[in-house]
């Protein structure tokens, strides 16, 4: 069983249908002893990052997120279920994340060329670790995915990054270190090349 | 590179699609579904549905199609006519679609701008809007192009992202309908005057109009009904002569 954690926010209907539609046995958890018993995690999440932290430690589910990765079990964040891994967000003041990651998430600054949020379809590059990432097999890289976001991850160790994007800064679009992925665009809305990296999640 | 999006905008009444696409192999030409998919197969960018029944089932109609379509289409939607109140923003979002469109409440009540982006991020609050011309700018009107509202659509478009808007849908209402081409004048001034995204409506009858707004118009987005509905052009076309210019698409 997949866990779609619910830190009650964002809308997880979208990552929901299309792991179903790909055929996996989904059920959305927010407490420890229902997440403990999936073999894999989903963390999607739009919404701010101050929220987003409040929802997570309010349901005491921080520590349980660290447990559950610690384990060694599958984990998949999406846009800010990528973004709270890390140490702390400049969004809205400043505020920890779960910091299993070194590094900041940093704002888009907006200029002349550049609309902040970042919305709409752009590439990702595979960075040195991304060709043998679990998630790319079959993908082609510079593949075109949705994002929708105006803050990026800045990984302080650049091993962990899988894939990168333009747009006026070249910033980290996947993460990806043992069993932990995460990406910043969202599969689920990215048509057959974003239900491909789910099924790729699935197949692990 | 972010490419710019092609989006095909679907006007829904009583739950029907009306002006459908006009396809062969279709079973149910009005089904909202149905159109989406054939949409999601050309790989358009993102789909709006516009709402545009006038009674009181609209609410319930919607929430079904988004619904429905979140099931079928693995891709960014937006619902956009009538939306009211932040429970309204809540139960489309919570049935799967990506982002609302309001227009005439946002007018009557900026602070709903306000509210819904504070309560579901700016990412998923469109704000759109209609504009006439007038003697050195453009008119804001409401329900549906029927009321001047009093304002200047530049201040307005400022306002609505100072609220918290994270796009902009802006219809020019002069060309509305006409396939003369966007009017790439209002195009550029709101584009230049906000640094969030603006999608152009309105007088698209060519590729050439939408290289036009997507380049001198300075558009984020391009939106067309007509000339997708009747297939007198096709979303792959679009890409493929907009790419030969050297516009950055996705193809």
């Amino acid at each position: 069983m997949i866990a779609i954690i619910d830190y009650g926010m964002g809308n997880l209907r979208s990552v929901e249908k299309a792991l179903e539609k790909l055929g996996a046995d989904v059920e959305i958890v927010s407490d420890a002893e229902r997440l403990n018993l999936s073999d894999k995690a989903v963390l999607p999440g739009v919404g701010a990052f101050k929220d987003t932290m409040r929802g997570i430690e309010e349901r005491g589910l921080g520590k349980v997120i660290r447990e559950y990765i610690d384990s060694g079990k599958p984990y998949l964040g999406i846009c800010m279920g990528l973004q709270i891994l890390f140490d702390e967000s400049a969004e809205g003041g400043l505020n920890k994340g779960i910091g299993l990651f070194k590094g900041k998430v940093k704002r888009f600054k907006p200029c002349d060329r550049l609309k902040v949020p970042h919305m709409g379809w752009n590439q990702l590059k595979f960075q040195k670790s991304g060709s043998l990432c679990p998630l790319l097999k079959g993908i082609k890289d510079e593949s075109y995915f949705y994002f929708v976001h105006s803050y990026y991850v800045a990984p302080a160790d650049r091993g962990v990054i899988a894939g990168a994007t333009n747009y006026g800064v070249e910033f980290t679009s996947m993460i990806w270190r043992e069993n932990i992925y995460g990406v910043q665009f969202h599969p689920e809305k990215s048509q057959n090349v974003g239900l491909k990296m789910l099924k790729n999640f699935i197949d692990i | 590179m972010l490419a710019k999006r092609i989006i095909p905008c679907l006007d829904v009444k009583e739950g029907r699609v009306v002006k459908g696409v006009n396809f062969v192999n279709l079973k149910d030409a009005g089904d909202p579904v149905e159109n989406a998919l054939v949409y999601d197969k050309e790989k358009a960018d993102e789909l709006v549905f516009l709402d545009i029944t006038a009674s009181h089932e609209k609410r319930r109609t919607m929430i079904n199609i988004a619904n429905r379509t979140g099931e079928s289409v693995f891709m960014p939607f937006t619902v956009g006519g009538g939306i009211g109140a932040v429970e309204d923003i809540r139960d489309l979002l919570n049935a799967g679609c990506d982002k609302v469109s309001i227009n005439t409440q946002a007018v009557k009540n900026p602070l709903l701008i306000k509210e819904s982006a504070d309560r579901f991020g700016s990412q998923c609050i469109v704000v759109a809007i209609d504009a006439k011309r007038r003697d050195g700018g453009w008119e804001v009107y409401t329900h549906g192009g029927r009321t001047p509202a009093g304002l200047d659509a530049l201040e307005w478009a400022k306002e609505a992202e100072s609220k918290g808007a994270g796009e902009i849908l802006l219809t020019s209402m002069d060309r509305d309908g006409t396939k003369a081409g966007y009017d790439i004048e209002l195009t550029r001034s709101i584009s230049e005057s906000v640094s969030i995204p603006v999608i152009a409506s309105g007088g698209c009858g060519s590729l050439e109009h939408i290289y036009q707004v997507l380049t001198e118009g300075k558009a984020d987005a391009a939106l067309a009904a007509s000339i997708f509905h009747y297939r007198e052009i096709s979303i792959k076309e679009v890409k493929e002569y907009l790419r030969n210019r050297g516009v950055p698409v996705r193809v």
